[in-house]
């Protein structure tokens, strides 16, 4: 599947088997974005939260 | 009737994932639940209809992950890892304490809430030593110190920064180690496997987030009881220990509750993903 970047419309691929909230990276700018995938499979891409101070394991 | 786990996450790392496919082997229903998309009334009842058998805490952020824990927990049902073990596990001066009391070896560790008592703390202990945020992960703002002007220059950027948690200002020996450490994975009552972590040339951290490799170590006695205590320190679940080896022998620094595992499956073959399972399903049959 492809999607396309909402800051630089660069092309985006989604694997086959990305699961909801999946990080993946436009490959010209380089922003984050999370997959949401709905039920029925229609993928859409938000913005990825930047690092929290409270991030890690 | 199979089983339901459900996974509360906020991002989908390669753990989840590979957690995900290990319930899916297992033949266990997962239930997957973005955190970012949820909210709960603190007056109604959440029950195993909505969360299943068990839940499997995975926030990647601390905070988040601990609330959602605690709502969870105060309706009976059962969370991996607890609130206790995770409150523990996510501030580095309660893991600390935790460990002190159990006596398992850990380095000295100081704690001051004023830059002048911290300045006066490190002038009474000696430099070097390593200043760490006490909430925060992947290496985030640890600092060596190796004399006064750095202390007092790191003290005064943290004092800027303006976070209430860099104003408590924790402060460990620097342990005269080799360039890595070692992460021991614990879950439940057993040690499952254990790497080194190195870093790369000129870095002086060992965190893989910043490059370190991975690979296969040793599981000694010593190391085995360090990190069992060390678990059962932090109230137990599923934890990756981490230690240094000191001149004196192995110290735990650290213990993680939201655990990484992607480098140690890769380095020893150990199907980490699966074991976590397995162990979620052995709770839900006591």
């Amino acid at each position: 599947m492809k999607c396309k970047c909402s800051e630089c419309d660069g092309e985006i691929n989604v694997p086959k088997d990305a699961v909801n909230g999946e990080i993946v990276t436009c490959p010209d700018c380089g922003l984050e974005f999370e997959l949401a995938i709905d039920e029925h499979g229609k993928c859409t891409l938000k913005v990825a939260e930047v690092v929290g101070e409270d991030w890690g394991e | 009737m199979a089983k339901v786990f459900s996974i509360i996450f906020d991002r989908t790392r390669w753990e989840e994932k590979a957690l995900i496919k290990a319930a899916r082997r297992e033949r266990i229903q997962t239930n997957l639940i973005d955190a970012k998309n949820i909210s709960f009334d603190i007056h109604a009842r959440y029950d195993s209809e909505s969360f299943g058998d068990i839940v499997l805490q995975r926030c990647i952020s601390y905070f988040r992950g601990l609330h959602i824990t605690a709502i969870l927990e105060k309706n009976a049902l059962r969370v991996v890892n607890s609130f206790d073990t995770s409150l523990i596990c996510g501030n580095k001066l309660f893991t600390s304490l935790a460990l002190a009391k159990a006596r398992v070896p850990t380095p000295r560790t100081y704690v001051a809430f004023t830059p002048e008592a911290a300045l006066d703390t490190l002038d009474k202990t000696g430099y070097p030593a390593v200043i760490k945020p006490v909430i925060g992960s992947w290496g985030r703002l640890v600092s060596p110190v190796n004399d006064r002007a750095t202390a007092e220059a790191i003290l005064e950027h943290r004092e800027r920064l303006g976070s209430s948690l860099l104003q408590i200002h924790y402060i460990q020996e620097m342990v005269n180690r080799p360039p890595r450490d070692i992460r021991t994975i614990v879950v439940g009552d057993e040690v499952i496997t254990a790497v080194y972590r190195s870093s790369p040339m000129n870095v002086w951290r060992t965190n893989v987030a910043l490059g370190a490799t991975t690979t296969p170590c040793p599981i000694t006695h010593e190391l085995e009881d360090h990190a069992l205590r060390a678990a059962k320190a932090v109230g137990g679940g599923v934890l990756a220990v981490d230690s240094m080896e000191s001149p004196n022998g192995n110290v735990v620094h650290e213990v993680n509750s939201t655990i990484e595992f992607r480098g140690a499956a890769a380095a020893t073959g150990v199907n980490i993903a699966t074991k976590i399972i397995e162990h979620l399903v052995s709770i839900t049959k006591r």
